[in-house]
């Protein structure tokens, strides 16, 4: 469903701030995938993401989503294909316009915009159905602003807009990090619910590696602009966050090796 | 005062582009200065040559929102920051209104205008004359507001709200603002013509200071009458457009000269922007929602307003919830 194929990408290049944040990365996704990815910071877990979505452009290599080259697509014209959920909480809705105005906004993802009227009673009851799935009461609050709703809240909602008409990938760019614990597990629960009720191919990005594991069916490890570790959902069953620490000390440990016995 | 009412009602329709700029795109556009003139310009130069006065607004309407587009590609595709952008293609409107017009000043004295039928009826200046500029001023707000509910309309309103989440739902920002920027200056322009047939000339300077009487329009209005629907801002706008006209009709009564008028305007603007920040207002507000400022209120549907406001603001729900986020759009 999606294949990242040998891309690389240097911000910055040919200057003293030159960073190579990828480094020929081979990914491929297979339908409804749900691969979670973990590593330090500057590994290139967010420009993975952002090369995918198109906020980047590869300097190498090509994206491919549903068999389409879109490497040279902008970001709005593979809105088309992605879903995207922000780290920030209010990133994903727009604050001045109420509830239901976000979702028809979200609803024509991929589709023309013209003069039909945007929310109709038919949509209205439709949303309303939609946004009872997350339990959180908003289907009864369809006129309030989202301004007026609090992190969790926003973020469960940017969650369903992402979702509900049913992109080709899922993109989560650390959707759950700037949430407390109890709405972090709340987000984190809608969004297992719905990636497996809709079986989307989703990338993952995180921190938490405790989450890395318990969510998905795939985990990657990513390093220095590069994918070190892969492990399938039998692989990454019963491993601990000791064990993820313990392989990425003993590759890392391996790649200064290599470097020391080059130089 | 009756001409104050009605040229506040026609202004309106210049004060009704500003607001789908200035509050909805979240864009300051200076092109208004200019695409009026160029709107009153096109009209009475047709209407000079015999063009039909209604097809004439239609033209200066189609003029207005050629510049919109010429500021929206600056600003977009030029990349060139919004303020200069529109300052740019004011600055170049000004020779091509020359152009246009051939001298300084056209008079209409004599010509058919659509305002000729209205002088002759004799009802100028009297309740059906205010009617029937209320219903132009009316129909034209109720369009806008119906635009903005639209899947465009909503996409447009997304694009002055929140760029990167519009973008990520497939909108091409860009086209977006190009086209907020044509409407907006298009019902300029239409202002402008409307203008000069209901003054009887076109004049090069008549657009000076203009986006001044829009914005306070815009934001007297609204901090009168708030924000809280498309609907109730757009009509605000329209009677905000009133009021400045009274006000300015006042400071005239009661001895200013006519060229202290921009002052006034400058004065005004400044006041409708900096009293609601003060203490005694800001204690009236429930909430205030920012752009990309953690929210604070109604964490539970259940507990409405206590968040942030103090005890007994309750009451004050309705229009001064959103009347006073102009700071922030």
């Amino acid at each position: 469903m999606l294949t990242i194929s040998s891309v690389s990408k240097t911000f910055f290049a040919g200057t003293v701030n030159e960073r190579r944040a990828l480094r020929g990365v081979d990914l491929h996704l297979a339908e409804g995938d749900f691969v979670t990815v973990i590593g330090s910071n500057g590994a290139g877990k967010s420009t993975v993401l952002n090369i995918v979505s198109g906020d980047l452009f590869p300097d190498e290599g090509t994206v491919t989503i549903d068999g389409r080259d879109v490497t040279k697509l902008q970001d709005h014209q593979r809105a088309a294909f992605v879903g995207r959920v922000f780290q920030d909480p209010m990133a994903g809705t727009a604050p001045h316009l109420t509830i239901e105005e976000n979702m028809a906004i979200a609803d024509r993802r991929g589709r023309p915009r013209r003069l039909a009227t945007g929310v109709t009673r038919s949509k209205r009851s439709r949303f309303a159905d939609e946004l009872a799935t997350l339990e959180l009461g908003l289907e009864n609050r369809l006129k309030a602003k989202v301004g007026l709703l609090s992190g969790g809240q926003r973020q469960a909602l940017s969650l369903l807009m992402a979702t509900f008409s049913d992109p080709k990938i899922l993109l989560l760019d650390e959707h759950t990090a700037a949430l407390d614990p109890q709405r972090a597990d709340l987000v984190t629960r809608l969004t297992r619910q719905v990636v497996e009720d809709k079986g989307l191919t989703t990338l993952m990005v995180t921190h938490n590696m405790e989450q890395a594991l318990r969510v998905g069916n795939r985990l990657i490890m990513m390093h220095e602009g590069q994918i070190i570790l892969d492990l399938t959902e039998e692989e990454k069953r019963g491993r601990t966050v000791k064990d993820l620490l313990g392989e990425f000390e003993k590759i890392k440990g391996a790649t200064i090796d290599d470097k020391t016995l080059l130089q | 005062m009756t001409t104050a009412i009605e040229l506040g009602l026609i202004y309106a329709i210049m004060a009704l582009g500003v607001y789908l700029t200035f509050r909805i795109l979240d864009f300051p556009d200076l092109t208004v200065d200019g695409s009026f003139t160029t709107g009153a310009a096109v009209a009475a130069i047709s209407i000079t040559n015999g063009i039909n006065p209604i097809m004439a607004i239609l033209m200066a309407f189609v003029a207005g929102l050629i510049a919109g587009v010429i500021t929206g590609l600056l600003n977009t595709k030029g990349r060139i920051n919004g303020l200069l952008a529109g300052i740019l293609t004011q600055i170049g409107l000004y020779s091509i209104n020359l152009r246009i017009m051939g001298k300084a000043n056209v008079p209409l004295l004599g010509e058919d205008t659509a305002i000729t039928p209205l002088r002759e009826a004799g009802v100028l200046g009297g309740p059906v004359g205010i009617a029937a500029f209320t219903l132009l001023a009316v129909v034209l707000a109720l369009v806008l507001v119906w635009f903005l509910h639209t899947d465009t309309g909503l996409a447009m309103q997304a694009t002055g709200d929140n760029e990167k989440m519009i973008r990520s739902f497939g909108v091409n920002t860009d086209n977006q603002k190009i086209l907020g920027l044509a409407l907006s200056n298009g019902l300029v322009g239409m202002c402008g013509a409307v203008i000069a047939q209901y003054q009887g000339f076109a004049d090069i300077g008549m657009g000076i200071g203009l986006i001044l009487a829009g914005l306070a329009s815009v934001i007297i209005g609204q901090a009168i009458f708030g924000q809280r629907t498309i609907l109730i801002a757009a009509l605000a706008v329209v009677v905000g457009s009133v009021l400045y006209r009274v006000v300015i009709q006042l400071s005239l009564e009661v001895g200013l000269n006519p060229n202290d008028m921009k002052l006034v305007s400058a004065i005004l603007v400044i006041l409708a922007l900096v009293v609601p920040q003060l203490p005694f207002f800001k204690r009236r507000r429930r909430t205030r929602v920012r752009k990309g400022e953690p929210d604070a209120v109604l964490e539970t549907p259940g507990a409405p307003a206590l968040a942030t406001g103090a005890p007994g603001t309750g009451s004050f729900t309705g229009a001064a919830t959103t009347t006073t986020e102009q700071g922030d759009r």
